[in-house]
């Protein structure tokens, strides 16, 4: 699932209004009002322009209302203030929530224009991570025996695929599948109702409990796997205490907090593993029928009004929290231009975390880094118009989707009978999927499946690549002959 | 069979193609996209020619004889057309692209079509370079039998194929970086062509990449076959060179580093 991740922006003409309405206090960190204040620090430009909008985002169910409300009043001409103030009766955390900008006097058209231009920019770090990870991915199955041995299967892949008939290993593949699927459907029901629950303390224990597993326990093996194909010796102390550090500096970055490219990269290495997990274990057919209905799955639960994960994340947007960051790739990027007075506190304002003390357990601002909660209020009225101040929000990948594009590339890569341009093909395809996924981001501002593009693609690419581009590129390449 | 060769095979073929992506390319993020969507254009036609071959292969039954040397020959013929015709597609698509963006915003320079022309021709050579060449990469880091399977090494130092192996893969290396390049200059030349309605420069580019194609029929005399290639690359670069605007006397400060760029940097006068 894509979306935009959140930041707390507010246009830049109330800034000056709530001063004056002595909302910008001194920051009291942990109540939404000090975070209203740091939010408004954030914009002084007059140039504000919604964020969500530049950067491919947008809209959560209340604040379309909002954008909508805010464009009305300020084409209108009213002061930014008034609106500002009807909404000030209603929950602060209103105000902290990204409203979209309908700066004065600036043309719709303005906005879309910022958002094609930052558009690039976000496709491009989100083309990163995955290709690190696919690259890391198929290094591996390329290099190391062990991930495309067979060695059993999964508990939730229970049938065989070793019968004769291609009947009834079909048959076997598809009820394969249907189990699969509906243990994840089950899983992110199961999820969404603890969510709604507010069992907050329960999912942070399972998220802990399935990243130790996955920073300690697959790490351990990976790495033995890994020693064992280059014949390198390791004694178990150093051994231990390699996977010591790995994996508990890994649980500090994603459950709490850490440099943001600390996480990016500890969030791209777990996706490997798992990656490379389902790779070995689910058998070849039962792979690709897997890859096709979960983009189905994600396809439903994303865009019908009743999916869990659309209502997952409806709830998080209601209650103003950010998603789990374990289970959310966060690209968020942040940089200002030209603003000359105002860099620290801007800065800070906008990688505010969440109050730990506003919810049970902090979990929730690790999707932005974390900057310290230092920060001055801005000067009043402090000429920031002709400023151009750029603020980047970055794009939320879940870390589901970074798993099945790999587990397709890899596929294609242990599959593809020693063939590199059948990884390759997959690889263009779910990049493109991927930049078709941000454009249609970008046109419809909300939460999107990112796997039904870039899977479709992917398993097009690879059949058509496997069964009709190889025989043509090998005849070619046979008689030494050119295209 | 040795790193040294896999790495001096791989840095010949696509060196030159990286240097151009990671200096020019790399840094703007929009470029990338549009490399990326070339490479994606020339992998669907390839897809295309690929299901024409197998569907006249499979109308033929897969009669083995000289009737499937004719349809590989037909099948290359008609899989440059396609690419030339996919060239097209991009070209229409990006016009239409650069439309959309100038109306949104006419103040915003979007790319100029001489760079989209540029970056697509890049795009395109890339993939067709990585397609053609990635396998024989890959085997040179194997037991050294490029495309022969499942014999010895050893078999080979006795028989003496070991020269071929390695004529074929040098052939290889060579015809990838040009190319590589070839496509770069016809990306220019035909969007060029296309900008000014110039249908004859779109003619000219179809030729060649066909005379090209076919050069690489008289195999296995490689030397006439790559020299001839690199020359009719030398002077398409040349055409390539004086369409993106380049001129004798631009080409003259840029060598004597007193072009403007050069000068500006240095706060010299000329």
């Amino acid at each position: 699932m894509i979306f935009p991740s959140r930041d707390f922006k507010v246009l830049s003409g109330f800034s000056s209004d709530l001063e004056a309405r002595g909302v910008l206090c001194s920051p009291e960190p942990g109540t939404s009002q000090g975070r209203a204040m740091l939010t408004f620090m954030a914009s002084d430009s007059e140039e504000e322009v919604c964020d969500e909008r530049t950067s491919l985002m947008s809209a959560e169910s209340p604040p379309p209302r909002c954008c909508q409300e805010a464009r009305q009043g300020l084409e209108d001409g009213e002061n930014a203030a008034q609106w500002r103030s009807q909404d000030s009766e209603e929950d602060l955390d209103d105000a902290d929530r990204y409203v979209c900008s309908g700066v004065p006097g600036q043309p719709l058209g303005l906005e879309e224009e910022l958002t094609l231009k930052y558009g690039a920019k976000h496709v491009i770090m989100l083309f990163v991570p995955v290709t690190l990870c696919m690259i890391v991915v198929v290094a591996t199955i390329k290099s190391v025996r062990f991930y495309t041995e067979k060695n059993g299967q999964l508990i939730y892949t229970p049938f065989t695929e070793d019968t004769p008939s291609v009947g009834q290993r079909l048959l076997n593949s598809v009820l394969n599948t249907l189990i699969m699927i509906s243990v994840i459907v089950a899983m992110t029901i199961f999820l969404v109702v603890l969510y709604k629950y507010r069992c907050y303390k329960f999912i942070h224990g399972w998220l802990i409990m399935s990243s130790l597993m996955l920073l300690f326990l697959f790490t351990y093996i990976y790495l033995g796997e890994v020693l064992k194909t280059y014949n390198v010796a390791m004694d178990y102390p150093t051994l231990f205490l390699t996977v010591w550090n790995f994996g508990a500096v890994g649980m500090v970055c994603i459950h709490w907090k850490g440099p943001l490219v600390l996480q990016q990269a500890y969030l791209i290495m777990i996706s490997a593993l798992m990656a490379l997990v389902f790779i070995k274990y689910l058998p070849e057919w039962s792979a690709w029928v897997i890859l096709g209905a979960i983009s189905v799955y994600d396809l439903v639960a994303v865009l019908c009004p009743k999916g869990p994960l659309r209502m997952l994340v409806e709830t998080a947007q209601e209650r103003n929290e950010p998603i789990f960051p374990a289970l959310i790739y966060s690209s968020a990027m942040v940089w200002t231009v030209g603003m000359a007075k105002l860099d620290p506190s801007s800065q800070g304002a906008l990688q505010l975390p969440y109050d730990p003390e506003m919810e049970e357990d902090s979990y929730d601002s690790f999707g932005e880094p974390s900057y310290p909660e230092v920060f001055e209020p801005p000067l009043p009225g402090s000429p920031e118009g002709e400023l151009e101040e750029e603020e980047e929000r970055g794009v939320k990948l879940g870390l589901g989707d970074f798993i099945f594009y790999s587990v397709l590339v890899g596929k294609a890569a242990a599959t593809g009978s020693g063939d590199w341009n059948t990884t390759l093909a997959c690889f263009v395809a779910i990049l493109i999927g991927l930049c078709l996924t941000l454009l249609l981001l970008a046109v419809f501002k909300k939460a999107l499946p990112a796997l039904p593009i870039s899977i479709t693609f992917g398993l097009i690419f690879y059949f058509s690549t496997d069964n009709l581009v190889r025989p043509f590129m090998d005849t070619l390449a046979s008689h030494q002959l050119y295209i | 069979m040795t790193a040294a060769v896999f790495f001096g095979c791989a840095f010949i073929a696509f060196g030159p193609a990286l240097a151009l992506y990671i200096f020019t390319i790399a840094t703007e993020p929009l470029r990338v996209i549009f490399l990326i969507i070339g490479a994606f254009f020339w992998l669907v036609s390839l897809l295309f020619s690929s299901l024409f071959w197998f569907m006249a292969r499979t109308i033929t039954d897969n009669k083995d004889g000289p009737i499937q040397k004719y349809l590989l020959i037909l099948g290359v013929l008609v899989s440059v057309l396609i690419q030339e015709m996919f060239r097209f597609m991009y070209y229409k698509l990006l016009k239409k692209a650069s439309e959309g963006l100038k109306s949104i915003n006419p103040d915003e320079t979007a790319p100029s079509m001489r760079l989209l022309a540029y970056v697509s021709g890049l795009g395109f050579g890339i993939m067709s370079g990585v397609f053609a060449f990635v396998n024989t990469l890959s085997d040179s880091l194997g037991p050294g039998t490029v495309g022969i399977h499942g014999d010895s090494p050893q078999f080979f130092l006795n028989s003496g194929a070991y020269p071929l192996i390695e004529k074929t893969r040098l052939n290889k290396t060579f015809m990838t970086l040009v190319i590589i390049l070839l496509h770069v200059f016809w990306g220019i030349i035909f969007f060029d062509g296309c900008e000014k309605k110039k249908w004859s420069a779109l003619l000219v580019v179809l030729l060649t990449h066909l005379l090209v194609s076919a050069l690489t029929f008289i195999s296995p005399h490689y030397g006439i076959n790559l020299v001839s290639t690199y020359i009719i690359m030398v002077l398409m670069g040349i055409w390539a060179f004086f369409v993106a605007g380049g001129s004798c006397r631009s080409l003259k400060f840029c060598l004597l580093c007193q072009d403007k760029d050069f000068l500006l940097f240095n706060q010299r006068s000329r």
